[in-house]
């Protein structure tokens, strides 16, 4: 069993790190310190790190003024709130200016667990990808977060990084080679391809294993980066297997489904099924109760490959 | 300050908003022309700023928070040198540099692009904890709408512009009574502003954003070294120096025809 540990663990270690090398990084909070692990960077650059309260508007409004200051800003409160509540902050202050913010949130989907539907946002995903020049990072573990993060904080312009509260297990090894805006393929495979962003991607790989044993070759593709999104290993995707099944922890209305299918159908049709949060709300339980009750699990993905290739091309 | 020059400057920002707003065929006149002389003490006294270096480090900066009266912003910064007068005619024009609201991609001299109410103040304070951070003796300062503080960011940046000692902060609000449903009273009750920011932990002055002597006081005390942030409450008239606009809610969001434009050129005098 591989290790496990949550990407927001990943993400406090990440910018302690990055600012050592970087006097211009300044970290925020909206009264999540603890739980996002801004705290971390707290902890070591006191002067550096601004808590805007319970406010999450203002957070990102003045996340603005000190990016538009010459400061690289990580602000971050829970999804639900950064993306949901001061969504229009992102986009009228830090999207329409390219303000250098990351809008870096964690406690995304429905593996949030106990806290139930206030808390589980599906529609992040969507919301950012809609804005122009946002670029929008999905890590699937802590490895991957730690290199994706730090390639994010270094470029310059508005990004928006989902992060998880559940430890996950480890997909990447610390040196993987990841790029922003390059899918990551990381199983070969003939007869239909999976593409994963996020805690799915480890699901997919359990599928993939699981479907081997049924004579199935499934490409597995990491799609950490869903905007600016890799066409090409879509297209690719779309022409060497039968079907695309995509899978995220977040609504299969906008998000990563969305996306693909939007580039599937302008260039290369073939038949797509989603596995992701339906058009509803999550509850509370555990993580690994929620995932299985709301069809996010290896199971679900392994279901709408067999559906699909019964459908042939 | 030189009294006459400033009502020069005043009256010449005025009529070119107005040109500008009739050429463009929309726009917002009433708020544009409260907050004139607000405008022009900012930019002919006030601020240290240098439109042949305008990115210089530790300028001053505005931010018009109450974007929709970007006419009066681009006058402003036309008259100060920024661009010409002439400029300003494309104003909502397709192609356009001057947007209906402000961008600060595309005007040289605008800090941040606004027109959303509550942002541009809630940037103005993240700016001040900048310079703060920075040890730059830049200051900033932004003025916001009385409708605007309505807004509920408008309180989230005034707690944290307190909480952070922001005594580089100076907020001034064009408290001209009306908004475009009619007025603040009626719509949504937004006094006693000043009580308001004092409880927020803000020092306060109330004067009348109409006269020279006054503004000139305020912006004096702002001055001076502080603690805390600190707000100016204008007391305006929308649509001030044209009589058929003055105090007149209908005013807020219309463009003069050819006749009403030169009715008010004639009225205000201005060059």
């Amino acid at each position: 069993m591989a290790e496990k540990k949550a990407t927001r663990e990943a993400y406090g270690k990440t910018l302690v790190e990055l600012g050592h090398e970087m006097e211009n990084l300044v970290v925020m909070d909206a009264d999540l310190s603890g739980s996002t692990k801004t705290a971390d960077f707290k902890k070591v650059f006191p002067e550096r790190f601004f808590n805007a309260g319970i406010a999450e508007q203002n957070l990102y409004g003045m996340a603005t003024g000190l990016a538009l200051s010459g400061k690289t800003v990580c602000a971050s409160t829970f999804a639900m709130f950064a993306t949901g509540r001061a969504f229009e902050i992102i986009r009228n202050s830090i999207g329409y200016t390219r303000a250098n913010v990351k809008v870096c949130a964690t406690h995304a989907g429905i593996t949030v667990g106990e806290d139930g539907a206030s808390h589980q946002t599906f529609e992040d995903l969507a919301l950012m990808r809609t804005i122009p020049g946002m670029t929008v990072v999905n890590p699937s573990d802590a490895n991957s977060a730690s290199i994706l993060l730090k390639k994010v904080i270094k470029m310059n312009g508005p990004a928006y990084v989902r992060l998880g509260r559940a430890a996950v297990p480890n997909v990447y090894t610390e040196d993987a080679n990841l790029e922003i805006g390059k899918a990551n393929t990381l199983v070969e495979g003939q007869d239909i391809t999976v593409i994963a962003t996020g805690i799915m991607v480890n699901e997919a790989m359990i599928a993939a294993e699981e479907l081997k044993k049924d004579g199935i070759s499934a490409r597995i593709i990491d799609m950490h980066t869903i905007k600016p999104l890799d066409e090409e290993a879509i297209i690719k995707a779309s022409l060497e297997t039968k079907a695309i099944v995509t899978c995220e922890e977040h609504s299969i209305i906008g998000g990563l489904g969305s996306a693909v299918s939007e580039v599937l159908s302008k260039k290369a049709p073939c038949y797509v099924s989603m596995v992701g949060q339906k058009d509803t709300f999550g509850e509370s339980g555990k993580p690994e109760e929620l995932k299985e009750k709301y069809n996010m699990t290896s199971k679900d993905i392994i279901n709408s490959v067999k559906g699909l290739l019964q459908k042939g091309k | 300050m030189n009294l006459e020059h400033l009502k020069e400057k005043a009256k010449s920002i005025r009529c070119n908003l107005l040109k500008a707003i009739h050429q463009a065929g929309s726009g917002h006149p009433g708020g544009s022309l409260s907050a004139a002389d607000i405008m022009t003490y900012l930019y002919f006294e006030e601020m240290d700023i240098d439109p042949n270096n305008p990115d210089k480090v530790d300028r001053d900066k505005f931010i018009l928070s109450k974007g929709h009266a970007a006419p009066v912003l681009y006058a402003t910064l036309a008259e100060r040198g920024y661009f010409s007068s002439e400029e300003i005619m494309s104003l909502r024009k397709v192609g356009s540099n001057f947007q209906g609201h402000p961008s600060r991609d595309k005007v040289k001299g605008v800090e941040m692009s606004t027109g959303s109410l509550g942002q541009g103040v809630s940037v103005a304070v993240g700016m001040a904890i900048a310079n703060k951070l920075d040890g730059n003796k830049g200051r900033i300062f932004s003025l916001l709408g009385d409708g605007e503080i309505q807004e509920g960011i408008v309180w989230e940046a005034a707690m944290a512009a307190s909480h952070y000692h922001l005594g580089n902060l100076t907020i001034i609000v064009d408290w001209n009574g009306l908004q475009i449903d009619g007025k603040n009273e009626d719509v949504m009750s937004i006094t006693p502003i000043d009580e308001k920011f004092k409880a927020f932990g803000f020092d306060t002055l109330v004067i009348d954003g109409h006269d020279f002597n006054d503004i000139d006081m305020a912006f004096s005390k702002a001055r001076e070294e502080r603690n805390n942030p600190f707000v100016i409450i204008a007391k305006t008239h929308k649509g001030q120096g044209v009589s058929f606009m003055a105090d007149n809610a209908g005013w807020h969001g219309k463009a003069p025809n050819d006749e009403e434009l030169e009715k008010a050129l004639n009225e205000i005098g201005g060059k």
